[in-house]
């Protein structure tokens, strides 16, 4: 099957412009005839439904959290890069165009990434018309930060809370929306599974957490903005909730997972203190703007960092990389933390660790000014820790953090299968291997408040489709299998809780196909998961009923489906034989030790299609073309 | 460290519900309070007790999903921290811990520490937004915020809408996180063409939810993990006694 990204044809700065002309328009008054369920309260999701709402559509929006607000776009803690150039300093759309596909390593689509650049500067003026509370100067324009990837400052913040704010921005445009009783909010739902009918997207299962109801939803589209799925590790920065399962659910009805293999790890996060843990906590990436990151130049050297003196200290970001210092994106950052912890430099109980160090900056700007910029981010560190920045430098080290890979989706953020659309974090689009800091906020929000909102206007005027109610065949048989899921679970009885399934599941993707990976890594993983899932299937005991609010029964059903999807992604990382972004094989490195691409063979995005578990699945390739720019070997040095 | 927990069990909105005791052991104090209720309901499900029900999600103290009254202070005894964010270094070895759910009317339960706080959802829909559609906004710079009022904005927009300052009210009142959203939008340009209808829609609407008044007594003041201030309370009163003052079409916004 060819995949037809539906980008437009001209020069790469008209696209978006010439096909926002060439898009059919449902007129205002027949808006109102067709329902879209969005599957999600994220940014993408939030905003997407307040705009659809806006222009007229008929909106259920779906959340597994007890609102809309809490969806872990809220977490997000630096800020959001829009072109902007308030600041004087030669940033252009061109720019942040540039810097974006740079950063992904040139794998992602070159109009995507252009869109996205071009939409940026929209977003910062509709969140500051909504009463975000940016950062701002003495005069009262705008501030910004400068963020790793880019030689500009173009990060627009609130504090150390800016997903927070925009979510709540957001959130507040959907509530509104809900009480003019356009857009139905149905909290504490999970979608279980996606409905197809004749081929496009017309429903959703859900399970109603609190009654434990299984429902049938029908709509004229889908839209899932149901983020990524970093939890697939087990520890990583995502909120516990987070999961695979609605886009895993699509992807067994016909949805293409693309590049699942592309994962971001962060390299400022709190180290593991211990087996118990539940989580990471990420400490934002702005700190790296007045932070310097360093270990002892001496294997194994165990004094207090205060003790060592500046001369056997090694700044090994600020040497290896000197123009980019301690902002080199987040893949190189993270890949050097690993090296000089392998290398026996790490610091911290268990040696996996490197220091973040802001002595320097609170000698220069004051121990207030530092407390203005990251506050609120220090006292999280003290609260976890029990230790004072201000006094000793913050300990940290990578965890898993986002992912790039996700459903695959056309230009019109449409996946292969008609009618489903998928936004923010759970699409493929825009990051290519790697993500630049304070890129994702830009992302989910020009997904939902400014592109959907065209391009699924599109789809109704020219796929005019019978409606279709939830007492189709297709609803019965799908809520028929979600059923039967749940009482598959409940019936196993066996000696293992969910929680331990997920944690050996997570152990074993962060060893084989964590930062650095092996063909014979991945080899093993691939052995190892189905033998585990069918450990799973057999042994795991999920307490109660299913028509309960039953958090066991939420967790099984979520590592039931990172058990089928950890495959697929550990096959997409042994199939990509380079290194790119994110994904780093250790066969595929230069002199350096740099990622090295082989565009020759591999620029492509893999879209694969779903066989069956334990099926191998089937590659399809989009070819990435590059119009407008060269590629080139990442250089940040 | 070991623990005795005595925790709210309450089957759904109808059961009663009764404080079990647990006796727990090998609890490291690096642990996160939740990490430790983890840790609990994996061994309860191996004993055959079905597992406590919390709500969590970040665990990074920012949904603002997260709750529990830990002996008796809703977050427990650290100020400024949310549960997700309490650690366990904080209690003593061989402590009697006692854990229990948000309570007000307003937040009727649903299963053991867990409780509906759509009511805040619909504090907001009654006005705590401003109307302004996608797509229609001016160049952000346009409009011109002063330093310190944008600080003092981003005071009260931190809420993160747990719950706490109800649940710390003797009168389950929910001024402090309904006077953070007025004070944020109120305080801004662009929040101030509908500042009358908003200040009054969202207090009747808290009203109507069955909050109860505020007898000034700063309890959520001190419970509030972002530290919100009462002062912004006071500001609502203002901003609702200069509402009472105008003419209603003035409040509604109509010529």
């Amino acid at each position: 099957m060819a995949l037809d990204s539906k980008i437009p044809q001209g020069p790469l700065e008209k696209k978006w412009q010439s096909r926002k002309f060439e898009l059919k328009l449902v007129n205002p008054a027949n808006k109102r005839k067709y329902k879209v369920i969005v599957v999600g309260s994220g940014l993408a999701g939030a905003s997407a439904s307040a705009t659809l709402s806006e222009l007229g559509y008929n909106v259920s929006c779906f959340c597994f959290q007890d609102s809309p607000r809490r969806a872990h776009s809220i977490a997000a803690q630096g800020g959001i890069n829009a072109a902007k150039n308030y600041q004087n300093d030669g940033d252009s759309v061109q720019r942040l165009f540039y810097d974006t596909i740079k950063g992904g390593d040139f794998r992602a689509r070159e109009a995507n990434v252009y869109r996205l650049a071009e939409i940026s500067t929209a977003i910062i003026d509709q969140c500051v018309a909504q009463g975000v509370p940016f950062a701002r100067e003495y005069g009262g324009t705008l501030a910004n930060r400068s963020f790793g990837g880019a030689q500009v400052s173009r990060t627009f913040y609130a504090r150390g809370q800016t997903g927070q704010q925009l979510l709540l921005g957001a959130y507040q445009a959907l509530e509104r929306q809900i009480s003019l009783g356009k857009v139905k909010m149905h909290s504490r739902h999970e979608m279980l599974e996606l409905v197809v009918v004749d081929g496009h997207a017309k429903g959703i299962v859900t399970r109603n957490l609190v009654t434990g109801k299984i429902e049938s939803h029908a709509a004229d589209a889908v839209v899932l903005a149901t983020g990524g799925y970093s939890n697939a590790f087990y520890l990583s920065t995502n909120a516990v909730g987070c999961n695979v399962t609605a886009i895993w659910r699509a992807h067994r009805k016909g949805a293409f997972f693309a590049n699942p293999c592309y994962t971001q790890i962060h390299p400022t996060c709190i180290p593991v203190s211990g087996d118990y843990q539940s989580k990471l906590t990420l400490m934002s990436e702005s700190l790296r703007n007045d932070g310097r990151i360093w270990v002892p130049k001496q294997k194994g050297d165990k004094r207090a960092p205060g003790d060592i003196p500046e001369a056997e200290r090694d700044y090994y970001l600020e040497r290896k990389y000197p123009s980019y210092g301690n902002l080199a994106p987040r893949d190189i950052a993270s890949r050097s933390a690993k090296e000089v912890c392998d290398e026996g430099r790490g610091v911290g109980e268990h040696g996996r660790g490197v220091y973040l160090d802001f002595a320097d900056a609170i000698k220069r700007l004051g121990e207030n000014t530092i407390r203005e910029r990251y506050g609120n981010l220090i006292d999280m560190y003290e609260r976890i820790t029990g230790e004072n920045p201000y006094k000793v430098p913050m300990r940290i080290y990578p965890a898993l953090h986002y992912t790039m890979g996700g459903l695959w989706v056309d230009y019109h953020l449409m996946s292969n299968l008609p009618g489903l659309f998928v936004l923010g974090e759970a699409n493929f689009s825009d990051h290519g291997a790697n993500r630049l800091g304070a890129s994702a906020l830009m992302q989910g929000l020009a997904d939902g408040y400014f592109i959907l909102p065209y391009t699924i206007g599109d789809y109704f005027a020219t796929h005019k489709k019978p409606k279709v109610s939830t007492d189709h065949a297709e609803f019965k048989k799908t809520e028929a299998e979600a059923t039967a899921k749940i009482q598959k679970l409940l019936s196993v009885k066996g000696k293992r809780t969910p929680a331990s399934f997920h944690r050996e599941l997570g152990h074993l993707l962060w060893e084989y196909c964590g930062m650095a990976r092996t063909e014979a890594g991945l080899k093993t993983a691939l052995a190892k998961i189905p033998v585990l899932r069918e450990e799973f299937w057999k042994n795991v005991n999920v307490m109660g009923e299913g028509e309960d609010f039953n958090q066991s029964l939420e967790r099984a059903g979520r590592v039931a489906d990172f058990m089928e999807f950890a495959e697929l992604m550990c096959l997409d990382a042994l199939e990509r034989k380079e290194s790119c972004g994110g994904h780093f094989r250790s066969e595929y490195q230069t002199a350096e030790g740099e990622a090295k691409r082989d565009d020759a063979n591999f620029c492509y995005a893999a879209a694969w299609e779903f066989k069956g578990v334990g099926a191998k699945p089937e590659l399809h390739k989009e070819p990435l073309t590059f119009e407008s720019i060269h590629l080139a070997e990442r250089n940040y040095k | 460290m070991k623990l005795k927990l005595r925790v709210w069990r309450q089957k759904n909105s109808t059961d009663r519900g009764r404080l079990a005791e647990y006796n727990v052991d090998n609890i490291s104090e690096h642990m996160s309070f939740l990490e430790m209720l983890d840790v609990v309901n994996e061994s309860l499900a191996g004993q055959g007790i079905e597992p406590i029900a919390f709500d969590s999600d970040c665990r990074e103290g920012i949904c603002g999903m997260c709750s529990l009254v830990i002996n008796g202070i809703p977050h427990g005894p650290e100020r400024g921290t949310a549960t997700c964010q309490l650690h366990m270094r904080k209690f003593k070895d061989g402590e009697t811990i006692t854990i229990e759910p948000w309570r007000a009317k307003a937040f009727p339960p649903v299963k053991d520490l867990t409780v509906d706080r759509s009511a805040f959802d619909r504090i907001i829909q009654a006005g705590g937004f401003v109307s302004v559609n996608t797509g229609s906004a001016p160049d952000a710079n346009a409009t011109l915020i002063g330093k310190n009022i944008a600080e003092t904005v981003m005071d009260a927009a931190a809420c993160i809408g747990c719950g706490a300052c109800v649940a710390a009210c003797k009168n389950a009142s929910a001024m402090l996180f309904v006077a953070a959203k007025v004070s944020h939008l109120a305080l801004l340009p662009q929040g101030e063409v509908e500042k009358k209808a908003r200040v009054e829609n969202m207090v009747a609407r808290m009203d109507a939810e069955k909050f109860g008044n505020c007898t000034n007594q700063s309890e959520c003041q001190a419970v509030c993990p972002k530290e919100i201030s009462v002062e912004f309370i006071a500001r609502m009163n203002r901003e609702y006694f200069k509402a009472s003052l105008s003419p209603k079409s003035e409040i509604k916004g109509e010529d």
